[in-house]
């Protein structure tokens, strides 16, 4: 149980401001690799080598230490072999797994909610090899090549590779990676012409890409079964031009009477580019009826519903139905303080991941030109407002001119920020409440109706044209 | 992160993308719903070509841009914004926006050679692979690596 004192929703933003021991040095090592990454390692010179030591000290006291070391020496006599581009993202993932533990630490001095034990990493079956071993091929080449060097001959070469891996389920995760992240680096052609190179964000999907493709090496299988009241809280949407994802973040409460939990369902598709904004829920709704249930504003009774250790429920419509009217806030009101958090997978750690569910009010809002904050117990807390997605009715006027909100607390750019679900805010001296997933089951909402009409008749002609070509 | 492409309608180009340093792309036939263009026009040198899907020369082509062509530059400032189809174009406008029609002018009056049609087999099978995309079956499985493809309120 939470203490009383710490819990009720009240959120001590002072401790988000103070600086975390050891983040800005396991940060400098990390900016060293991606340094290394923007010149590229065909012919390293002095100051990549300095990097690269860099690296290896910095996990020197670790278990990778000597494939590390080794790594890195290779690497720096432009001698890198996969292996030990691998040990290098390896070295780099663990720097930013140690960040992601000491912010999510910091987290629950904040909001009063435990820290989840740690969970290990099991081995999972082995995926089909060649096409992991096509993917690794390739993203060595682009180490190679570095970020000021890549042309359109090396990123078109990752274009194969997804085709064949995106049908099949299980290579998924590393298929919809790669493709975002090649039409990234196909979007910045030519390397050398850059004005500025998004060294952290790239060099963080290379390892995670890389990582994926060694064998199992980030499967989370579902462990367990969930029977019990779901309430959703609101829903966070992912994109980029051939995929799309909606996460469902929930407060679970088993039938046996046990704690509350937080957990999250997901559905994710790939699509093609000319499908965007609000036209990307009708692709995603026929396969989780927990978005509907969202709209709705609803419950639902879960029974047998396959779960990950990290709380990820593997959905399943046949394992739900809807439940009572629950509301999105009051849930955070009453439940969210008293619900625990699971722990994250070891190769998911990664402040990337950071996504806390949190509810504030009784903030005072600061409007300048785009940027918005909260003054939270008179601390500063920035509101990343263009996460909002543009597929809902909530926006960043109805975020400022709210009392009340529920966000996913997020880490990105050295600094705690609050990504709105919903707020509660006055519409013509009307109380209302705003969710950003409004839509997401449907809506008749005039901007929501007619871009989703817009993406239907895309996807009707799409179908058209490969009903007539895709045969020949 | 690229801005995400805005919303436009498919019937007459089916698709547009810039990739493999060209603006390159499909253009539904007027008159015979079996056939389409496969047009392309390259970065720097604006070098272009236009043919069917199968593999006949557009009439249009020859000399300077076909209507293809220009239907193409439409839809893609249309899907990606002048800006970046100018970028990527290398196309320099001189003393005005790029739009449709700076970013066409700037390029025809540059004289452009006429490529071969080598670029149109791989152009087809790039649309081909992505109207494949419509086939893939959605997962309920997690994704964690979309974390880092938020969605964002900036436009093209």
């Amino acid at each position: 149980m939470v203490p009383a004192e710490q819990g009720g929703g009240v959120m001590r933003a002072d401790l988000l401001a103070d600086p975390v021991a050891g983040l800005d040095e396991a940060l400098a090592a990390v900016d060293a690799v991606d340094r290394v990454l923007v010149a590229g390692l065909l012919r390293p010179q002095p100051a990549q080598a300095e990097d690269l030591a860099a690296l290896a000290d910095a996990v020197a006291g670790s278990p990778l230490a000597s494939v590390v070391a080794e790594a890195t020496e290779k690497a720096a006599a432009g001698a890198a072999g996969e292996d030990h581009f691998v040990a290098l993202a390896a070295a780099r993932t663990a720097l930013l797994g140690s960040a992601h533990d000491a912010l999510m630490a910091r987290v629950g001095e904040a909001t009063g909610r435990p820290v989840a034990e740690t969970i290990a990493a099991e081995p999972a079956e082995a995926q089909a090899v060649n096409l992991l071993v096509a993917a690794r091929s390739w993203l060595c080449d682009l180490a190679r090549a570095g970020w000021r060097g890549i042309d359109h001959d090396v990123v078109s070469g990752a274009a194969q590779v997804v085709s064949a891996m995106l049908p099949d389920p299980a290579l998924r995760r590393l298929a919809t990676v790669l493709d975002g992240f090649a039409a990234e680096l196909a979007a910045s052609c030519p390397g050398a012409s850059l004005d500025r190179v998004p060294a952290r964000r790239w060099a963080d999907l290379w390892s995670r890409a890389l990582l994926l493709t060694l064998p199992g090496a980030a499967a989370v299988p579902a462990t367990e079964t969930l029977t019990g009241r779901l309430l959703p809280l609101g829903v966070d949407l992912h994109e980029h031009a051939t995929a799309a994802q909606a996460q469902v973040h929930a407060v679970f409460e088993p039938a046996d009477g046990g704690a509350p939990r937080l957990v999250r369902a997901a559905v994710s598709a790939p699509k093609p580019d000319t499908v965007v904004g609000a036209g990307i829920w009708q692709l995603l709704r026929p396969h989780l009826s927990l978005l509907t249930a969202v709209s709705e504003g609803r419950s639902m009774d879960l029974v047998d519903m396959p779960a990950t250790p990290e709380g990820d429920l593997v959905w399943s419509d046949e394992h739900a139905r809807p439940g009572e009217p629950a509301d999105a806030l009051a849930t955070a009101r009453v439940v969210l303080p008293t619900a625990t958090a699971a722990p994250t997978a070891p190769l998911d750690r990664h402040p990337a991941r950071i996504a806390v569910p949190v509810f504030l009010e009784g903030y005072e809002v600061q409007r300048d030109d785009d940027t918005l904050t909260f003054t939270v117990a008179g601390h500063p807390l920035p509101v990343d407002t263009d996460r909002v997605p543009v597929a809902g009715p909530l926006t960043p006027d109805a975020v400022a001119t709210s009392r009340a909100c529920l966000g996913l607390l997020r880490w990105d750019a050295g600094s705690f920020h609050v990504q709105p679900l919903a707020v509660e805010t006055t519409v013509r001296k009307k109380a209302v409440t705003v969710h950003a997933g409004a839509w997401a089951g449907g809506t008749t909402d005039k901007a929501g109706v007619k871009a989703e009409k817009a993406a239907a008749d895309a996807v009707a002609v799409l179908r058209e044209r490969a009903g007539r070509l895709l045969r020949k | 992160m690229v801005p995400p492409a805005r919303p436009r309608k498919l019937a007459k180009v089916p698709f547009v993308e810039l990739a493999d340093g060209r603006l390159q792309g499909v253009v539904s036939s007027g008159s015979d719903i079996e056939r389409v263009y496969v047009s392309s026009v390259a970065a720097g040198t604006y070098a272009f070509a236009c043919s069917t899907n199968n593999n006949r020369p557009c009439g249009g082509a020859r000399g300077g841009f076909c209507n293809h062509i220009l239907a193409l530059v439409r839809e893609a400032v249309l899907q990606y914004g002048a800006e970046r189809v100018a970028r990527y174009l290398r196309v320099e406008i001189v003393d005005a926006e790029p739009s449709e029609q700076t970013i066409a002018s700037t390029m025809m009056s540059a004289r452009p050679p006429q490529a071969d049609s080598a670029a149109a087999a791989s152009v087809f099978s790039r649309f081909l692979r992505h109207l494949a995309y419509l086939e893939l079956a959605p997962t309920t499985l997690p994704v964690p690596e979309m974390q880092w493809f938020p969605p964002s309120r900036a436009v093209a």
